[in-house]
């Protein structure tokens, strides 16, 4: 058997994250500020619903579309959050987290050669997902001087006649950017124009530090050709119970219900008792959570004020994306360096795409008390580049 | 260094445990009963989120209590000192395990019935009981009794005696039930038998 792989499966660039990964295992002292999940307990109230539907024997799996309790909870919480209505029935997608909704939301709209427009940095996952899907990646790069925010030129510049869709990563991991009501004004106007779907990826929707989050779904003509993505795991810091959802028009969504069905039944019956609790009495827990996240974010930024390290103001997610250029190493390279000069691992923003080069992810899903200390050894180790150049 | 992660801070809500409603019952009660009023210095919301940081962690920097807040120290300075005159903070106390010291300690729960009386209501009897210094906290309460009352002493002796001859002789006293507290799990929300512990992946997407 010569032809043993996938072709397409082989030709995947390796995730740029594993590597460090790698590394960092191997360091037993070291301190982390690469991690891209919660350092919260899922809070307990939730976790004791889990608990209460194992006890009562709710170990079936459930419809493949998911819990019909469930799919109402998350059909009212948007409404509520975002003043959009999708019908619980027909519209909501109960996936294994917001990672399968990417996966599944791609397979069912695209055909060999469709471009999907994909603005970077972002989540790791689109591109190789996008490609498994037969879709051709066409990358936008972000600015900086932009925030990092997408703008209606970058957008239309992008557009050929081969795009099928939009890839909307906002809040954003890894940059911490988000796009407000007139920048999604102003891109949803291109998407209207060049009559294109989009994915949007909002599963830091709660955690934002300005103005309450606002959706595309909201803009004009948005919702009926939206794959809105969301999910527990970063709002409710429930990320190891894999559970997510996809909302849509009723077309879409039966297309990736149909994959979802093949590929996975249904997703793990015990997160989706729990996930009912969450939207039912969770928004207070949410409310603290993201208080936390904030005072930390703020503590960052002085932080970088204070050792004159240039970095944008991120005003979501749990991220901050600094500027390393002024030294003059690779984001790579200043990562290895940090990690075995200071034993602090920190992710290389070409993790998330080229255009990450010169850039930093550092997580605040920690402590105060962790952060004051990491951060104090990233002032050390930025003293001692600028004192050797 | 300061010992007091900020886990522990977010802890009480998102972990409420039965013995944790008292608590919050309390910390309630001072946010409800301050009338709501146009205020210069901080906003409410921002007022409660200095006063849920110093709850947890009184002795916290002030130049680092005004970065995490996003506002200049001297706003800082200005409310604490508003807080404390308007009675909000009451005292900074320090949470101690005494289990872990060799210093001998016990602590019991009390719930006293007593007859209220006319015109005074409870707070007669409550201020006859807390003027006592061995006891810690006097709650009113509702329900199956009336008051709950904490109090620590040296051993068991000294706390039994308090009980039977001081609180129990009081005229308005009608009955005691008094609880000895074998072990402290969690304490003003702060879980005292087990250390946070970062089980995740180091690095993830
Ligand atoms: C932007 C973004 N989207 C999606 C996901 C996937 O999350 P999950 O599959 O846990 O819902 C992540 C996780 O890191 C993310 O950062």
């Amino acid at each position: 058997m010569r032809d043993m792989l996938s072709k397409q499966a082989v030709g995947l660039k390796p995730s740029g994250i594993r590597k460090f990964f790698d590394i960092v295992s191997e360091m037993e002292d070291a301190i982390s500020l690469g991690v891209g999940e919660p350092d919260f307990d899922t809070p307990w109230h939730i976790r004791d619903e889990g608990i209460y539907s194992l006890e009562k024997g709710r170990t079936f799996y459930t419809s493949n579309s998911g819990l019909a309790e469930l799919r109402q909870e998350i059909s009212n919480y948007i409404k509520r959050k975002q003043g959009v209505v999708y019908d619980p029935q027909h519209e909501v997608l109960i996936t294994v987290g917001g990672s399968e909704a990417i996966d599944i939301g791609l397979r069912a709209v695209i055909n060999p050669g469709d471009e999907v427009l994909i603005p970077q940095p972002s989540f790791v996952s689109y591109e190789p997902c996008a490609i498994m899907a037969g879709a051709v990646p066409v990358i936008i790069e972000l600015k900086e001087e932009n925030e990092f925010r997408l703008t209606a030129k970058e957008l239309e510049d992008a557009i050929t006649e081969k795009t099928k869709m939009l890839i909307l990563p906002f809040p954003n991991n890894p940059t911490g950017a988000i796009m407000e009501r007139k920048d999604l004004e102003e891109i949803a106007e291109v998407i209207r124009k060049h009559d294109i779907l989009v994915m949007s990826d909002e599963i830091y929707a709660e955690l934002t530090y300005k103005d309450k989050h606002i959706s595309i779904v909201e803009m004009e003509g948005m919702r009926e050709r939206t794959i809105l993505i969301n999910g527990f795991s970063k709002a409710f810091a429930m990320t190891g119970w894999r559970l997510g959802y996809a909302c849509g028009p009723r077309e879409i969504l039966e297309q990736m219900t149909k994959l979802h069905q093949f590929a996975i039944m249904c997703a793990p019956t015990t997160s989706q008792y729990a996930a009912v609790e969450a939207l039912r009495n969770g928004d207070e827990d949410v409310r603290e959570m993201c208080m936390a996240y904030n005072q930390r974010r703020r503590y960052l930024m002085n932080a970088f004020r204070e050792m004159k390290l240039s970095c944008f103001e991120p005003f979501g997610a749990f991220y901050v994306f600094p500027c390393i250029k002024e030294f003059g190493m690779t984001s790579e390279e200043f990562a290895e360096r940090f990690l075995e000069e200071e034993k602090v691992a920190v992710v290389p923003g070409t993790a998330f795409g080229d255009c990450g080069e010169g850039y930093l992810r550092i997580s605040y899903a920690y402590s105060l008390d962790n952060l004051k200390l990491a951060i104090g050894k990233l002032a050390d180790f930025v003293a001692r580049l600028r004192a050797e150049a | 260094m300061n010992k007091f992660s900020d886990e522990q801070f977010i802890q009480p809500r998102i972990c409420a445990g039965a013995s944790q409603i008292l608590l919050i019952a309390e910390q309630n009660l001072i946010f409800c009963s301050r009338p709501q009023r146009k205020r210069f210095g901080m906003e409410e919301k921002m007022r409660e989120e200095l006063l849920k940081i110093i709850e947890r962690n009184s002795r916290i920097d002030l130049k680092e209590l005004a970065v995490i807040l996003g506002v200049e120290e001297i706003d800082v300075v200005n409310e604490l000192q508003a807080l404390e005159d308007e009675g909000i903070i009451c005292g900074y106390h320090t949470m101690i395990d005494w289990e872990k010291t060799s210093i001998e300690k016990v602590s019991a729960l009390i719930e006293v019935r007593v007859t209220p009386q006319r015109g005074q209501g409870f707070d007669n009897i409550a201020e006859r009981v807390y003027k006592y210094p061995e006891v810690t906290s006097v709650y009113l309460i509702s329900g199956g009794y009336d008051l709950l009352v904490t109090l620590e002493g040296k051993s068991l002796k000294e706390i039994s005696g308090f009980v039977s001859d001081k609180l129990s002789t009081l005229d308005s006293v009608l009955s005691t039930a008094t609880h000895f507290i074998l072990k402290k799990y969690k304490d003003h929300g702060t879980i005292l038998t087990k250390k946070y512990e970062d089980t995740r992946e180091k690095v993830s997407p």
